[in-house]
């Protein structure tokens, strides 16, 4: 079991961090991701958002899977009636028995998000390969190195901001101390914007998000945190990350 | 397969690759019972004694499509309900309207939708509109035993197409089609004439606005002539549905934007009642 777990927790964190985070108007998922075909991030159904890393094949099956299931309830019922709660509980059974019963458990973290009417109502699930859920508050993080990703996110994250101040926040958070910005064409961003009708999910890209990100730079309204946000390195090591990924280096030519 | 025990069942099914984008289809293995039957038989046809959807009128503009329906449902001669909505968005650039039996439209419209967006979920793109057309025409043909037995469902589809930025407008018949439109069509007990109404009034390359004020006007001769169709409720504010498909996607006009056209149309119609008269050469 505990093999299982390391082998799973290796496979995630060999990956690229992705961050998703509440704003004024909803939630907001970003992701490294140089493939423009492969998402990490995808729609579920009106009001829910989906969110993955680990292994693209193993996360794509959980999508759809989610798709089926959002789409058949919500044509038995009403589309009012499927919610993300709902969804995670039925991902967190699935991954929960596979990772008892199957030799491999699946290597994939998956965000299930929800928004509603008003931000009281949106809600942000993560899930481990183990059928762990969390039920986070304002932002999530996972995969690839997360718990520094999540230090430079809980620094920096603020309720209510707009939209491109979050998303400063998240490539600020994406990005190591001293380090250089993924570079647009690699950026995979979508909000699920609560002021929308219809479908609420919505892919930022082109032109749009290349305005947004100019927006963002122009106004540094993220405060920088008093003091630099220090990974805990190998100076003070004494709690080094839980399995270090000791695959090959991510070189970001992975769309995993 | 057929069997349904939640939730392991569910589970076991739902994470099952089947290979196929239909919504439809993966309901019809997983759990048919939730399709609408179509295979039954009637002792008797019940055609006259459920409610009718009436008149829908499409005409497409420069760069989109606009649709229109009237509001009333009749069973028989009674009017069963005056304010029924008969055009559905059913994906952000589609919409379709229905004439014939109103229930059966309804379950219709509801599947269609989420065949539309299952397909664009799984798939990560939007399907062609031929495509969207042909899927409809697949679940007409499912309906055509229960047409034959009087539950009748007709519906025109109408879609902006993004590859030739102009909309498209495409009719049936009970077995199915579909078949493309040129400019505009009409289907429902009214449609006769509407259709007449909309070939004095339709204008090429003309704008939304324009169209809009035609299809109302057609909607019109529509109620005029047929007892099936209603007429703008301007008592009780009832309006016809009005829906615009253009690049930017779908949007249906609201009741005070519809209000306005109703109220210019009636203004004109006061002085002449029969609406616009076409130039004779």
């Amino acid at each position: 079991m505990r093999d299982k777990a390391d082998y799973a927790r290796k496979g995630i964190a060999r990956g690229r961090s992705v961050v998703v985070l509440q704003y004024v108007d909803g939630i907001l998922f970003v992701a490294p991701n140089p493939s423009r075909a492969l998402h990490k991030i995808s729609e579920i159904y009106d009001r829910i958002g989906f969110a993955a890393v680990g292994r693209y094949n193993e996360f794509e099956e959980l999508r759809l899977g989610g798709i089926r299931y959002a789409d058949i309830n919500g044509y038995s019922y009403d589309r009012s009636d499927v919610t993300g709660r709902g969804l995670a509980n039925l991902y967190a059974s699935n991954l929960g028995r596979i990772f008892t019963e199957s030799i491999k458990s699946l290597e994939v973290e998956v965000v299930v998000a929800e928004v509603g009417d008003e931000p009281d109502g949106d809600a942000i699930y993560r899930l481990t390969f183990d059928g762990s859920v969390f039920d986070e508050h304002g932002f999530a993080a996972m995969g690839g190195q997360a718990d520094a990703v999540l230090g430079r996110l809980k620094e920096r994250y603020r309720e209510s901001m707009s939209l491109s101040d979050a998303l400063e926040v998240a490539l600020a958070a994406l990005t190591e101390p001293g380090g250089e910005r993924p570079p647009v064409e690699q950026l995979e961003v979508a909000v699920l914007d609560r002021n929308r009708e219809h479908r609420k999910f919505k892919r930022l890209t082109g032109a749009r998000l290349d305005r947004l990100l100019a927006a963002s730079a122009a106004t540094p309204a993220v405060d920088e945190p008093e003091s630099p946000a220090e990974p805990p390195a190998k100076g003070n090591g004494e709690k080094p990350p839980p399995t270090g990924p000791d695959g090959p280096v991510d070189d970001g030519s992975s769309p995993l | 397969m057929a069997k349904r025990d939640l939730p392991a069942g569910l589970m076991s099914q739902l994470f099952q690759n089947t290979g196929s984008s239909s919504f439809t289809d993966f309901v019809g293995a997983y759990a048919p019972e939730l399709l609408p039957r179509r295979d039954e038989v009637l002792a008797t046809p019940i055609g006259d004694q459920v409610p009718h959807a009436t008149t829908i009128v499409a005409a497409t503009f420069a760069g989109g499509v606009v649709m229109a329906g009237d509001r009333r449902a009749t069973s028989g001669n009674i009017i069963s309900q005056r304010d029924v909505e008969k055009v559905f968005r059913t994906d952000d650039y589609s919409c379709m309207g229905i004439a014939g039996t109103a229930s059966t439209g309804l379950e219709m419209a509801r599947l269609y939708r989420v065949e539309l967006e299952h397909y664009e979920k799984l798939e990560g793109r939007t399907m062609s509109v031929r495509g969207k057309a042909n899927r409809l025409a697949t679940m007409i043909r499912g309906n055509l035993a229960m047409a034959m037995q009087g539950l009748v469902v007709v519906p025109l589809f109408a879609a902006y197409d993004p590859d030739r930025d102009e909309g498209r407008i495409f009719s049936y018949d009970v077995a199915g089609g579909p078949y493309e439109r040129e400019r505009f069509d009409a289907i429902g007990s009214g449609s006769i004439f509407a259709r007449g109404a909309l070939k004095k009034l339709y204008r090429e390359g003309a704008s939304a606005d324009d169209i809009t004020m035609a299809l109302i006007q057609a909607l019109y001769d529509a109620a005029d002539d047929d007892s099936a169709t209603g007429g703008p409720d301007v008592t009780r504010k009832i309006f016809p549905i009005v829906s615009v498909i253009d690049a930017d996607g779908f949007r249906r006009l609201t009741d005070e934007q519809v209000s306005e056209y109703v109220s210019q149309m009636l203004d004109a119609r006061l002085i002449a009642p029969d609406g616009p008269i076409a130039p004779l050469r």
